[in-house]
């Protein structure tokens, strides 16, 4: 059973994220240890083995790269092991410069209002790129969306890297 | 994890951190980027006429292992031609660093910048 059948869902990149919740609060009420405090031996294991799949499951449904990645090697296409180099010269100088840009943030004398320009031309860029992403897995173009899948990890990396830099600055 | 001492040296002292121009037509520029870890790769080189590779910078956003894997492959790419720069591998430079397995594709990354910059120069004298 994948994890999209454990939550009642049809593999799609597009979920209901309240509904996923509450589908996982049931199920893991549903397999709590405590209703098998008086179960078998193997019964207990079933049910923590259970457990921890409906856990595994909630975290790659709830996340959109995961969610994503999941959905694409349900397709075979395996990107969560992959050492593939992206060679997209235009792509990546983009990365780059914003790379740099956030050095120059640090650095600045206003850096709230910077951070926060960056952040909304950040989210536009995501945005482009799930939304493609809709479009490709619902084509069942997988290997285009492999390569949404590659960009948009290299968006959040920029966006992890945005956020510990506003860390940094409240301290 | 920890980093070998002579990725801690490259890490703390890296070797030719920089850029060329790179509209100059002796610059060849290879930019790759590892979708598993987000890191960014540019190495730069500067070739003469005859093929020779006089100088190399680098600027890698992304970890101690990717910068040390770039900061290493600038030091070796020095002085040799471009075919001798097109043969080193992944596996040297993960052997040179004591490279751990989680950290491989840094030095995928790293080769696969001297060869997107030779064929950016090829493509360049084309």
């Amino acid at each position: 059973m994948n994890y999209f059948e454990l939550f009642g869902l049809k593999p799609d990149y597009t979920v209901d994220l309240a509904s996923v919740s509450k589908t996982y609060r049931e199920l893991q009420m549903q397999f709590h240890p405590d209703k098998f405090a008086t179960a078998s031996q193997s019964d207990k294991l079933a049910a923590m083995q259970k457990a921890s799949q409906i856990n595994d499951a909630f975290q790659t449904l709830k996340s959109p790269l995961r969610r994503a990645e999941y959905l694409l090697s349900l397709a075979g296409v395996d990107l969560q092991h992959e050492q593939q180099t992206l060679r997209d010269p235009a792509f990546l100088m983009q990365q780059m410069e914003w790379r740099e840009q956030l050095e120059e943030i640090a650095q600045s004398r206003d850096p709230d209002s910077e951070i926060s320009a960056f952040a909304k031309q950040l989210a536009c860029h995501q945005d482009t790129l799930q939304q493609q992403l809709v479009t490709t897995l619902a084509a069942q173009s997988y290997q285009d969306a492999a390569l949404l899948v590659r960009k948009l990890k290299f968006m959040f990396k920029l966006q992890q890297e945005l956020e510990l830099l506003e860390e940094s600055l409240l301290e | 994890m920890a980093y070998s001492d002579k990725v801690i040296d490259h890490y703390e002292n890296p070797r030719n951190v920089g850029s060329f121009e790179k509209n100059d037509p002796q610059v060849a520029t290879g930019l790759v980027g590892a979708p598993a870890c987000g890191d960014v790769m540019k190495l730069q080189l500067k070739i003469s006429d005859d093929g020779i590779i006089e100088d190399a910078k680098f600027k890698t956003y992304g970890c101690g292992s990717a910068i040390a894997s770039s900061s290493l492959v600038t030091e070796w790419v020095k002085g040799k031609s471009l075919e001798e720069a097109a043969a080193i591998k992944n596996t040297d430079i993960s052997a040179e660093l004591a490279l751990p397995p989680v950290k491989i594709h840094c030095s995928i990354l790293a080769e696969d910048a001297i060869k997107a910059a030779i064929d950016d120069y090829k493509s360049k004298k084309a």
